[in-house]
C-alpha cells in the first residue's frame, strides 16, 4: 500500500461538553484541576440509579433545552451535540456570509434511542400508543441533520457509526472531504447521551465498574459509562486564510483498520491498535519518537487496556511517550468520545497540556504502563495521538501535529 | 472526480430474484401488499454454517451479498470495506428494547445488544474475510448507501486503495414496519403492479443488501464505470431536480440529452412523486425512464438496488426486467440514477458503460 502524506488540514475551533462541565473552559478547568466527572446516576431514569458510576452532564433535558433553544423533548444527543457544535462553530470564528462550503460530519452509536425507549414503553403495552414525536429522531443521521440546519449548514451532512471508535473515523472522513476539495471546512466529531439501552448493555456484557473506573490499572474493574460531545473545527490551508482566527494546531494523521478477531473483544496481542498506530504514525510522516503525548483509549476493561498496553509496549518499546487516559475524568462516550479527546488533544497541542489518568495506582502485570498522574505543562509537546477503538474490531488512530 | 472507477462486480439480496447464478428477472415479482421482503437465498451454500446460527437477518443478508461480489470477482479479500445502513440492526435492536422493558432492566443477555450496533455488518464482512484493511460504516438516513459509495470513490482518488467493497443494507421487521406504518408511509391498500403508474398516498416498504467491488483498474470484464457522484441535502424550501441535474452535467461536461437511461426512484406517492414532475417533463422521451422502487419497495439504501440494476443494464447492454416504465432500448451508454428522499436527501449517480 502506498501511503501519501494528508494534505495540510487545520484545526481552527473547538467545542466540547462532557461530566466535566458544558463548555471548554469548564472541561479544562476540571482536568488542570484534577476533579473527576465521574459519579451517581442523576439524570438517566434507570433501575440501576444506585449501582453503577457514571460521567453524566450536571444538566437536565429541561436546562439543556433552555440553553440551546430547542425542545426540552429533543433527544438529549442532539441537545449536546448541538451545544458542542455551536461552541466550535463560534470559536473558529464561522459565519454563513464567507462563502465557504461548511460541512457537518457527526458520529453517535444510537441516535435518539434515549427517546425510543421511553417510546417502547408505552408502544409494547399498545400498539395504538406510543408518542410518535418520541420515534421520529431513532435514526442515527435525524439527530445530525437536526443540528446541521440549526446551524444553517447544508452543503454536506454525514453521520458515521462505529461504536466506540465512530467520532475518529468522523474527523478524518471530513479532513479527506476537505482534501477531496468537496469542502472547505468541516465540523466533525460526535454526541452520545446516556440511555438505558447503552447501560444495560453494557451491564450484560458485565464491564461496567460500579466505582469509579481506574484505567490501566492492574486493578481496574470494568468501565463507566459517560456522556457528552465533541467537535473540532477543521479547515484547508485557503479557508483557514479567510478565517478570523489562528489555528491551534493540525491534523497531520489518521488510520482505520479492523481486529478482525472477535465482534466485541479485542485481540489480545492488539494487533488492531498497533496497525492503526503504526498507519496514523506513517501517515503523518513523523517519527515516532516525535510523539510527546498520547491519548490512549484506555477503558478500563480488561480486555481492551490489555490488548492496547500490549500495542503500545510493542510499538514504542522502552520509549513510550507520556500517556493517559482521559476516561477516568469522562467515563467511556462512545460515540463521543473520539471527538471529547480529540479536543482535549488539540488543547495539548495548543496550550502543551499534559492530562494525568486519575486513580491510577499498580501498572498492568501483562502490559506495564507508566501513566502521568499529574498535571502538567510540556511546552515542547509537538505531536499528540489519539486512540479510538470500537466493539466489531474498529481500531482508528488521529494524530495532530503543531501547526 | 478525475480518477476513474470501475464497478467491477455485484451482490445483491433483493424483493427481486437478483441473487445467485440463476438470475431470474424477466417477470418481475409484483409486491401484493405494501411491503416487499427480500428473496433469501440458503445460506448454507454460501457461508459457513456454524457462524450462519449466530447471525441476525440482516448480517446473513450483507455477509451473503458481499461473499458473492467477492466471488464474481474472483477475489478473497478488499482492500476496505464500507457499509452504508440508515436502520442499522434494527431486529436485534428491538429484541433488546423489548427484553428491557419486559424484564425491568435485568436478567438481561448481551447477544442481541452486541449484534445491534449498525458497525456490526461490516464487523461481520471483515471477520468473515479476515480483512484487516480501512473498515467504515455510514449511518447519514436516505444518504447512507451514497456516502459510502463517496468514500470509496475518495479512497480510490486517494490512491492508496485498488478494491474497495462498498454495500448498502436496510432490513424490514414486523415491528418497524408497524411503527412506520403509523407515520402514514405505506400504502393501506395492497398494491399489485400499479406502484408508480397509479400513484396515491404512500409507497410500499423494501428491504435489501447490495454490495458492488469498486475498482481502481479496469480487468477488462467490469459491470460499469462510476463517474460521477452528487448528493443535496434540502432542509427547506422547493430543490429543483432538473437544476440539480443540470448543474452536476454541466461540470460533466454533457447534457441530459446525452444520458440514455435515468433510473428514477419515484415510489408511488404522490407528494413524493412531485419531486420529479419537472425532471419527467424535461426527459422527452419516456422511453429512457426506469422505475426501480416498484421493484426493490422503498427504503433509506434503496439506491443500492439502483445502481444494481444501472450496472447490470450496463453491462447486459440492456434492462433485465420488462414491464411497466422498464422499457429495454440498443446501445445504452450512460445510466442517470437520481433519488429524491422524502427525508430530504437527494442523490444523483452517473455511470457508463465500459
Amino acid at each position: 500500500m502506498i501511503v501519501k502524506p494528508a494534505a495540510e488540514i487545520f484545526v481552527a475551533g473547538v467545542g466540547v461538553n462532557s461530566a466535566l462541565g458544558l463548555n471548554l473552559a469548564a472541561n479544562l478547568h476540571a482536568l488542570q484541576a484534577g476533579s473527576s466527572g465521574i459519579g451517581p446516576i442523576t439524570y438517566l431514569n434507570t433501575k440501576h440509579r444506585e449501582v453503577f458510576s457514571v460521567g453524566e452532564v450536571k444538566s437536565s433535558n429541561i436546562d439543556l433545552g433552555l440553553l440551546t433553544g430547542l425542545s426540552p423533548d429533543t433527544s438529549r444527543t442532539a441537545l449536546l451535540s448541538y451545544i458542542a457544535a455551536r461552541e466550535a462553530w463560534d470559536d473558529a470564528g464561522l459565519h454563513h456570509e464567507t462563502g465557504l462550503r461548511i460541512g457537518f460530519v457527526s458520529a453517535n452509536s444510537v441516535g435518539g434511542m434515549d427517546k425510543s425507549e421511553d417510546f417502547f414503553e408505552e408502544w409494547m403495552a399498545d400498539n395504538t400508543k406510543g408518542k410518535l414525536k418520541n420515534v421520529v429522531g431513532h435514526e442515527c443521521g435525524y439527530i445530525t441533520d437536526l443540528v446541521a440546519m440549526k446551524l444553517g449548514i447544508h452543503h454536506y451532512t454525514s453521520t458515521i457509526s462505529t461504536a466506540c471508535s465512530s467520532s475518529a473515523n468522523a474527523i478524518f472522513h471530513a479532513a479527506r472531504m476537505i482534501t477531496a476539495g468537496y469542502l472547505d471546512v468541516a465540523i466533525a466529531g460526535g454526541a452520545e447521551a446516556l440511555t438505558r439501552f447503552t447501560l444495560n448493555g453494557f451491564n450484560s456484557l458485565m464491564i461496567l465498574d460500579p466505582l469509579p473506573c481506574k484505567p490501566l490499572d492492574e486493578n481496574r474493574k470494568g468501565l463507566n459509562l459517560g456522556e457528552g460531545a465533541g467537535y473540532i473545527v477543521l479547515a484547508s490551508a485557503k479557508a483557514m486564510s479567510q478565517l478570523e482566527t489562528k489555528a491551534y494546531c493540525r491534523l497531520s494523521g489518521w488510520h482505520n483498520v479492523n481486529d478482525a478477531f472477535h465482534q466485541t473483544t479485542s485481540s489480545p496481542e492488539g494487533f488492531g491498535s498497533f496497525m492503526s498506530m503504526q498507519g496514523a504514525i506513517r501517515k503523518s510522516g513523523i517519527r515516532q519518537e516525535e510523539i510527546g503525548y498520547i491519548n490512549v483509549h484506555g477503558t478500563s476493561t480488561q480486555n481492551n487496556d490489555l490488548s492496547e498496553g500490549t500495542a503500545l509496549i510493542r510499538l514504542f518499546g522502552d520509549a513510550l511517550p507520556k500517556l493517559s487516559s482521559t476516561k477516568a475524568y469522562t467515563g467511556h462516550t462512545l460515540g463521543a468520545s473520539g471527538g471529547i479527546e480529540a479536543v482535549f488533544s488539540v488543547m495539548s497541542i495548543a496550550h502543551g497540556y499534559v492530562y494525568p489518568n486519575l486513580r491510577f495506582e499498580t501498572p498492568m502485570k501483562d502490559a506495564p504502563l507508566l501513566p502521568e498522574t499529574s498535571f502538567s505543562i510540556d511546552h515542547n509537546l509537538r505531536h499528540v495521538l489519539s486512540n479510538s477503538f470500537g466493539f466489531g474490531g474498529n481500531c482508528s488512530t488521529l494524530i495532530f501535529s503543531a501547526a | 472526480m478525475k480518477t476513474k472507477v470501475y464497478i467491477r462486480s455485484s451482490g445483491m439480496i433483493s424483493p427481486q430474484n437478483t441473487f445467485g447464478k440463476s438470475i431470474t428477472l424477466e417477470n418481475p415479482v409484483l409486491p401484493g401488499g405494501n411491503r416487499m421482503n427480500a428473496i433469501e437465498p440458503d445460506y448454507k451454500q454460501i457461508l459457513d454454517a456454524k457462524s450462519i446460527r449466530r447471525m441476525s437477518r440482516i448480517i446473513k443478508m450483507a455477509t451473503a451479498a458481499a461473499q458473492e461480489c467477492m466471488d464474481a470477482a474472483d477475489l478473497k479479500q478488499p482492500d476496505a470495506i464500507i457499509t452504508g445502513t440508515a436502520y442499522g440492526c434494527l431486529e436485534d435492536t428491538i429484541t433488546f428494547l423489548e427484553r428491557m422493558v419486559e424484564n425491568q432492566e435485568e436478567m438481561l443477555t448481551p447477544t442481541a445488544f452486541i449484534q445491534s450496533t449498525h458497525n456490526s455488518i461490516g464487523a461481520q464482512i471483515a471477520l468473515t474475510m479476515k480483512c484487516h484493511g480501512y473498515n467504515n460504516t455510514f449511518v447519514h438516513r436516505g444518504h447512507s448507501f451514497e456516502q459510502a459509495l463517496l468514500d470509496a470513490m475518495l479512497l480510490i482518488a486517494e490512491g492508496e486503495m485498488k478494491n474497495i467493497l462498498v454495500g448498502g443494507v436496510d432490513e424490514i421487521t414486523d415491528t418497524s414496519h408497524a411503527i412506520l406504518s403509523r407515520f402514514g408511509l405505506f400504502r393501506r391498500e395492497p398494491v399489485v403492479s400499479d406502484l408508480i403508474t397509479n400513484p396515491g398516498k404512500g409507497t410500499i416498504q423494501g428491504e435489501g443488501a447490495g454490495f458492488f467491488l469498486l475498482s481502481s483498474e479496469a480487468s477488462g470484464d467490469d459491470m460499469a464505470t462510476l463517474d460521477h457522484l452528487a448528493l443535496h441535502f434540502k432542509p427547506s424550501g422547493t430543490h429543483d431536480l432538473l437544476d440539480f441535474i443540470n448543474q452536476e452535467m454541466e461540470a460533466q461536461q454533457i447534457s441530459i440529452e446525452d444520458i440514455d437511461l435515468f433510473v428514477l426512484g419515484l415510489n408511488g406517492d404522490l407528494k413524493n412523486d412531485s419531486e420529479y414532475d419537472v425532471l419527467q417533463s424535461a426527459i422527452r422521451d419516456h422511453q429512457k425512464n426506469a422505475f426501480f422502487k416498484q421493484l426493490s419497495g422503498e427504503y433509506p439504501t434503496a439506491v443500492s438496488f439502483a445502481l444494481w440494476l444501472a450496472a447490470t443494464t450496463l453491462k447486459n447492454k440492456k434492462l433485465p426486467f420488462s414491464g411497466p416504465g422498464m422499457s429495454s432500448r440498443g446501445n445504452m451508454k450512460r445510466v442517470l440514477i437520481c433519488n429524491a428522499g422524502l427525508d430530504g436527501h437527494h442523490s444523483l449517480i452517473l455511470l457508463s458503460a465500459c
